[in-house]
């Protein structure tokens, strides 16, 4: 009995996960397909996909490892970019859209995970909050080495350069990557389709990781690292497969970003960036999955359903950020909400709850 | 050299009889750290008998905690080595020590409090659990497997320590009793060949501290292991110990049998001549 309970906490909140994508994506795609949603909306569906596998993925991080990072939007410039590198080589190629774009965020992860395991192996064995002093280092020096790469394809392969575009030395050839131009000519091959389908991929990494050996690891370093360590856990080494697979997500989210724009600077992925990303999370909750999703998908429209207010927007912003952090942080708000769930819970709640006051005795 | 390990050397007789003809769980040799300038420990050595229950006291702030924090490898010994059943700890980390036989319990309860009750102890089989990462992303390759067998092992140590009507609660909304047990079961769910418990009857009160007592006995004779305690508590010493160790400014000044220890004008100085320290319990 107990173990079938257990079973069921995570599968509530798998069920939760996946169908509020799974829901939100039958309502909008036919609404997308009729022209029923607003330009300006539907520009914002695939952001708003990159935006939640990012605060998914950052999550893991922040919330399940309890390691600060403040520089995941550099994981998403490296995914980026080099998905539209990769893209740029298919170029000539007749490969459907679908394929081009599969390429592009697979590429884009692996680099991306690379590049977590350059960040993380010389710091995550160490404690205190060096990882979010690295992780801030690591995204404004890819924001500024991309800033000044030049990259080009041609039928003699790839080209780089840190100098110029004419360096390429491309023939009958332009430059994907211009330094501070950033990528030019991205053929724009994401879809809503596949911005829901790398989300559920997320998720399914994201929870079945949470729910397995690993992710019990994981969590019992964040609890106490001391405790976890005298069990016989490789601290290192679970730190490290969190943050690269974090790392990885942000990669593929990127790629799938990048390829919704005809062109993208690196200037893009900046620290704003990745504590845009960090706010999502934490408003979310930490290690909260669903809040996550939902967090990310409000707090991403506000700015956009706050334009008729044209310069007061940031400011209204920035005050509901204020409020919800406030709220969602009061105990007394806290005793409210547990009321409020409390009069509409189930049988089985209340079963446990009365579960609970036998276990004191 | 096997004769020193047939007889328990640098204890008198702590080694019980049925353990003289193995050869030891734990030896040290020499044991000691500095911090700065203070000797917190310093010429520990000891044998622990293969399913010994033994207890290590001393006054406030006589090194005891130092003492497993060294065997756990959490300081660095200054000096001397520890043979874990024959084998040197030295250079290891505190999670292959772990892997190597030892566990522990701390003075102030580390749980995975956020967690619940069940996870902490299936963490605690962490190493036992063939999972790998693949099937930890995946579901597959084994996964329902390794999930329902650590599921079904930590319910067993759960319900040993009768705790299995808590299995889906928070470990740190536990009742300080119900923590302290847990603590254990997490240890022991490491399969280790010697428990350390760093004061174990904490804040307990007379009739916890009897089901505790129980409860380390079941442990030596279940699961076949040595118990290494830490406790101010002089009634469960004296009643479930069958060695005891006294420490006092770092260095030992005593070893031997609960009587031995009892009549041993030393301890009842280092005791007495400390009294604001205080024993908890007394020897009356
Ligand atoms: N990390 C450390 N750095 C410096 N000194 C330390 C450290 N850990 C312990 N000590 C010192 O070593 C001595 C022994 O401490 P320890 O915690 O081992 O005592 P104890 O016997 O467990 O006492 P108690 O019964 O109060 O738990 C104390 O004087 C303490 O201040
Ligand atoms: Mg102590």
């Amino acid at each position: 009995m107990e173990k079938i309970k257990n079973m069921s906490k995570f599968t509530r909140t798998n069920i939760e996960c996946y169908g509020m994508v799974l829901l939100a994506f039958v309502i909008l795609l036919p609404l997308q397909n009729a022209g029923l949603i607003s330009y300006s909306i539907a520009g914002q569906l695939v952001p708003i996909c990159t935006y939640i596998v990012m605060a998914v993925s950052l999550n893991l991080t922040v919330g399940f490892l309890g390691e600060l990072s403040l520089g995941h939007a550099g994981f998403m410039s490296v995914g980026a970019f080099s998905g539209v590198i990769a893209v740029a080589c298919l170029k000539n190629t007749v490969a459907p859209d679908w394929t081009k774009l599969l390429v592009a965020i697979i590429v884009g992860g692996i680099l991306a995970g690379v590049a977590g395991l350059i960040v993380g192996v010389p710091v995550i064995r160490l404690r205190g909050d060096y990882l979010a002093i690295v992780t801030l280092a690591f995204g404004e020096i890819i924001k500024n080495i991309i800033n000044c790469l030049y990259v080009g394809v041609d039928k003699n392969g790839l080209h780089f350069s840190m100098t110029s575009a004419d360096e390429l030395g491309l023939v009958d050839a332009s430059p994907v990557l211009k330094g501070p131009q950033g990528a030019t000519g991205i053929p724009k091959i994401s879809t809503f389709t596949s911005g829901v389908l790398l989300i559920l991929f997320t998720l399914f990494v994201v929870l079945n990781l949470i729910n397995s050996k690993t992710g019990r690891a994981v969590t019992a370093i964040r609890d106490n690292r001391i405790a976890a360590e005298s069990v016989g856990i490789n601290i290192t080494r679970y730190k490290l497969t969190a943050f690269v697979i974090s790392a990885i997500l942000a990669g593929m989210a990127g790629a799938l970003y990048a390829m919704n724009f005809s062109s993208i600077a690196a200037r893009k992925f900046d620290f704003n960036t990745s504590i845009l990303v960090l706010v999502f999370v934490v408003l979310g909750g930490m290690g909260n999955i669903p809040g996550t999703i939902v967090a990310t998908t409000l707090l991403y429209m506000l700015p956009e359903l706050l334009r008729q207010f044209a310069d007061y927007r940031m400011l209204i912003y920035a005050v509901v950020l204020i409020v919800v952090m406030v709220a969602t942080n009061s105990e007394r708000i806290k005793l409210f909400a547990d009321k409020i769930k409390a009069r509409f819970s189930r049988e089985e709640d209340i079963t446990d709850a009365a579960g609970k006051g036998g276990g004191t005795k | 050299m096997s004769k020193d390990k047939m007889v328990p050397v640098p204890s008198n007789a702590i080694v019980p009889e049925r353990d003289i003809n193995k050869i030891p769980i734990l030896e040290t040799h020499h044991l000691g750290i500095d911090f700065g300038g203070l000797k917190a420990v310093d010429e520990f050595s000891i044998t622990v008998g293969r399913t010994e229950i033994s207890g290590l006291i001393g006054p406030n702030g006589a090194g005891k905690t130092t003492v497993f924090n060294l065997l756990t490898n959490v300081y660095q010994p200054t000096r001397g080595t520890i043979l874990l059943d024959g084998k040197s700890t030295a250079k290891k980390s505190t999670a292959q020590i772990n892997k190597m036989g030892i566990a522990r319990t701390f003075q102030n309860i580390r749980l995975f409090s956020n967690m619940s009750v069940i996870d902490n102890v299936r963490v605690g089989l962490h190493n036992s659990t063939n999972q790998s990462l693949a099937a930890s992303l995946t579901r597959l390759f084994g996964y329902k497997t390794s999930e329902r067998k650590s599921l079904e092992e930590a319910m067993e140590l759960l319900s040993f320590f009768h705790m299995d009507d808590m299995a889906n609660r928070q470990a740190g909304s536990l009742p300080y009793g119900a923590q302290r047990r847990l603590e254990i079961a997490r240890a022991l769910a490491t399969r280790p060949g010697i428990i350390l418990l760093d004061e174990p009857a904490a804040g307990m009160n007379p009739s916890e501290t009897a089901e505790l007592m129980e409860n380390i006995r079941r442990i030596r004779d279940n699961f076949n292991i040595a118990v290494m305690l830490i406790e101010h508590d002089m009634n469960l010493v004296m009643n479930i110990c069958e060695g005891i160790c006294v420490l006092d400014h770092g260095k030992v000044i005593a070893k031997g049998s609960p009587d031995e220890i009892r009549s041993n004008p030393k301890v009842i100085e280092a005791y007495l001549g400390k009294k604001k320290g205080g024993v908890e319990g007394g020897e009356e």
